[in-house]
């Protein structure tokens, strides 16, 4: 079978998936709603862009008024369905935004997972493994212990904490234009220690805000509004599909490095690119979510045991099985009447799922 | 002579401080097929590398049809010169004809997701060739060593470039798969293709390569037709030992003898008057009591305490090596034996069991000459692995065979033999 036709029977099926994980979860809450609520509101909520414009307004950044680009969007909405004005807004403003939320943060995860996993040739590899999430934490734990030294908003600063940091590891790891993979490794696991000793007495110092604190590491998607969404949801998209041509390389690079050179594929800048990419991808994620472990792990693995080990096919797919998954977890995190950190229901389901897929389809390797 | 296809030319590489090669300058024409040989770690592989790419040299010019790689990219020059690695092993389990498909990356443009028409019809071609077509559905990882090899050489063709740069293609294989692949590559040199392969072997080198290029101590010692770089006195400065050549009756080609040691190969015939036995119980005791008998200065062990050989060996007087009677065999006892095997003209191995340490192999293998007797099977004697039967195997085969009885002629026939394969 052609791989342009297995990629989009496997992602046609997915995203079917995905699509009606999305409304069946919709339907679960305190409110019960019906299905046919759930579907007119959320095409209520459908916009198609009609113009687009940049206009530049002023943004506050450490107490300062600075020149600030916004994007301005006109929508025009094809659905008018007449539904109660509270389920429309429970649908709308409550449910969907968290919802479409954690899938796109699934979805980051998930091709983070599969780039990462490639990258390293390692089973143990995941999203966060040279440091993103632990740098993150440092970023959103600061905001939070100690506002006054941290000029930024909790996003800001977990998602620079992420970027600063997988930069570090990757100039730590270099010497002579050269990144050796299991350099990279190590000195990420020596980082992520580090960060996590800092994290540690971060939350000692944090009093009040412990728990706040203690919830955000956990990861979770509470009151999660269209205004996250919005800022996520673009720069995911466009980074992801910025990795897709390079799927092939991946493949390549699966290989081993020299074969990969006489191959054609310039080592090292693809490498950095990969890197770069995949960083800010779970970057993005986990500045809006908060660390959710897991799901960067094991839907790439499941999604090899199902598919095979072809990028092009991989990284569509583990996206996809990722938000398909995060959607679920959340919704299971949400529907108990304490609401749990959604960290934690991945990685109670997750680590047993894979375990079993351990023991019974032998995932020893990539 | 029309301008080569691959020039080096004064190529100089270094680890640190260590030289690996030092201003090598070799050309590969169009249709050839060059032997790269020389002892292990002379800077085969490097040399390779720094041809495609993988390395740059510290000085000097790599150019194929007159582009130099300096001045292309990775995949300008991948479109140059493919690459079979030595190490074909791929723990990831893509189909053959996926690892076949990722040679067509150097022609792919960026955005190019599935394959062109050229790209299938290319793949198509290299499967055909290397007569993977019926193995493509299957995982390259559930594949023997043999088959990868023709996947990766299949790779390689894909790829649909003037030079084949190949690093051991045969070096994990056995005779009759080596013989293959290096008739695969002959057959693929010519329409205007070139292959540069380091071989290990010099005979199998000698019989598919038109011209051998001579490696050693990072320099070309001598490059020209098989016939004028096999020889004793260009080989045995490069290897270190001393050789002897001669020709294949089947093939024409010569057939290289390395290794036979100093005073064989110079002296002439071995001195059989010295024998050394090694091999207890029964067998061992009856040799020991027939060679004497038979007139020979005779040396054993290394035996265990209490064994009727070492017994029969004490009763004559005779030098002897002991070992406590249970347990692993002392190495002081070994080096012991060594030394006394090796004032022996002739080793012969009485029923020998072979154990996980394997010296009584080390020490047949420094023999001059050897005999085995052997009356129980090898699989009762054998308690090692796979490595040490193919090592017995090969002792066996450059071995006299004798029973008791003929024993003491034996002996006198393998003196007769001077040369032997060298047993790796």
């Amino acid at each position: 079978m052609r791989i342009r036709y297995r990629v989009a029977v496997w992602s046609g099926l997915l995203l079917a998936a995905l699509v009606a994980a999305v409304l069946a979860s919709a339907t679960i809450g305190p409110v019960e709603l019906g299905v046919p609520v759930v579907a007119k509101a959320a095409l209520n909520a459908v916009g198609i862009p009609t113009s687009l414009g940049v206009s530049i307004g002023t943004a506050s950044i450490a107490g300062a008024s600075v020149p600030w680009p916004t994007v301005d969007v006109q929508y025009v909405y094809p659905f008018q369905f007449h539904i109660a004005p509270t389920s429309e807004l429970i649908v709308r403003s409550i449910r969907l935004p968290r919802i479409v939320l954690g899938a796109t943060v699934g979805f980051a995860l998930g091709g983070a997972g599969a780039v990462m996993q490639g990258f390293f040739r390692n089973p143990m590899a995941d999203p966060s493994i040279i440091g993103v999430s632990t740098g993150a934490a440092v970023g959103a734990v600061a905001t939070i212990a100690v506002p006054m030294a941290v000029p930024f908003g909790l996003q800001t600063a977990a998602f620079l904490g992420a970027v600063v940091t997988a930069f570090l590891v990757y100039l730590i790891a270099t010497e002579g234009g050269r990144t050796p993979v299991a350099t990279l490794l190590l000195a990420g696991v020596a980082v992520q220690t580090f960060l996590g000793a800092v994290v540690s007495f971060l939350l000692l110092q944090s009093g009040e805000s412990l728990e706040e604190a203690v919830y955000w590491l956990m990861g979770n998607l509470y009151g999660a509004g269209w205004g996250d969404v919005g800022a996520t949801l673009p720069a995911i998209v466009v980074l992801f599909v910025a990795l897709l041509p390079f799927a092939r390389d991946l493949n390549v690079l699966m290989l081993g490095e020299r074969d990969a050179r006489t191959l054609g594929i310039p080592v090292e800048w693809t490498k950095r690119l990969l890197l770069a990419l995949s960083s800010l991808l779970t970057a993005a994620a986990v500045a809006v979510a908060g660390v959710i472990g897991f799901v960067g792990l094991i839907v790439p693995h499941i999604m090899r045991l199902v598919v095979g080990p072809d990028h092009r096919l991989l990284l569509p797919t583990s996206a996809l099985a990722g938000a398909l998954f995060l959607v679920v977890t959340d919704t299971i995190a949400r529907a108990n009447p304490q609401e749990l950190p959604v960290g934690i229901v991945t990685a109670a389901l997750g680590a047993p799922f894979f375990l079993f897929l351990l023991r019974r389809r032998e995932v020893h390797e990539l | 002579m029309s301008d080569p296809l691959l020039s080096v030319t004064d190529v100089s590489v270094a680890f640190g401080d260590a030289r690996v090669l030092e201003s090598i300058s070799l050309s590969v024409q169009r249709g050839e097929f060059v032997g790269l040989v020389g002892p292990n770690g002379v800077g085969k592989t490097t040399l390779l590398r720094t041809i495609n790419g993988v390395r740059d040299p510290d000085s000097g010019t790599v150019s194929v049809d007159g582009d130099r790689q300096a001045d292309c990219s990775a995949q300008e020059w991948s479109r140059r010169v493919a690459t079979v690695p030595q190490d074909t092993s791929v723990s990831f389990s893509f189909r053959v004809a996926d690892v076949v498909e990722m040679g067509r990356s150097p022609h792919r443009r960026r955005t190019q997701f599935g394959t062109t028409e050229t790209d299938r019809r290319r793949i198509e071609d290299a499967l055909e060739l290397t007569n993977t077509a019926d193995m493509r559905d299957r995982p390259i990882d559930e594949l023997s060593g043999g088959e990868r090899q023709r996947v990766f050489i299949a790779r390689a063709l894909a790829q649909d470039t003037p030079l084949l740069a190949l690093d051991e293609p045969t070096a994990s294989l056995d005779v009759n798969h080596q013989v293959e692949i290096l008739q695969l590559i002959r057959a693929l040199v010519g329409e205007g293709r070139a292959a540069l392969a380091a071989i290990h072997d010099l005979e199998l080198a000698a019989r598919f390569c038109d011209r051998l290029a001579l490696l050693s101590d990072g320099a070309i010692r001598a490059i020209g037709p098989p016939e004028s770089v096999l020889r004793s006195d260009v080989l045995d400065p490069a290897f270190e030992t001393t050789t002897a050549t001669t020709t294949n009756p089947v093939t024409g080609t010569p057939i290289v003898t390395a290794g036979a040691g100093d005073e064989i190969a110079t002296d002439g015939p071995v001195d059989t008057r010295h024998v050394h036995v090694v091999g207890g119980g029964q067998v061992g005791a009856r040799a020991i009591a027939t060679l004497r008998e038979a007139g020979h200065e005779l040396s054993a062990g290394v035996l265990r305490d209490g064994d009727i050989a070492l017994e029969t060996a004490q009763s004559l007087d005779l030098p002897v090596v002991t070992t406590p009677a249970v347990g692993r065999a002392d190495p002081d006892a070994i080096a012991a034996a060594d030394d006394l095997a090796s004032e022996a003209g002739v080793v012969v191995l009485a029923d020998v069991d072979i154990g996980p340490r394997q010296w009584a192999l080390d020490l047949a293998a420094g023999a001059p000459a050897t005999v085995l007797v052997e009356t129980r099977p090898l699989a009762e004697r054998l308690h090692a692995g796979e490595r040490a039967r193919g090592r017995y195997e090969r002792l066996r085969a450059r071995s006299v065979a004798a029973d008791l009885d003929t024993l003491p002629s034996a002996v006198e026939t393998a003196g007769r033999a001077v040369t032997r394969p060298a047993d790796d």
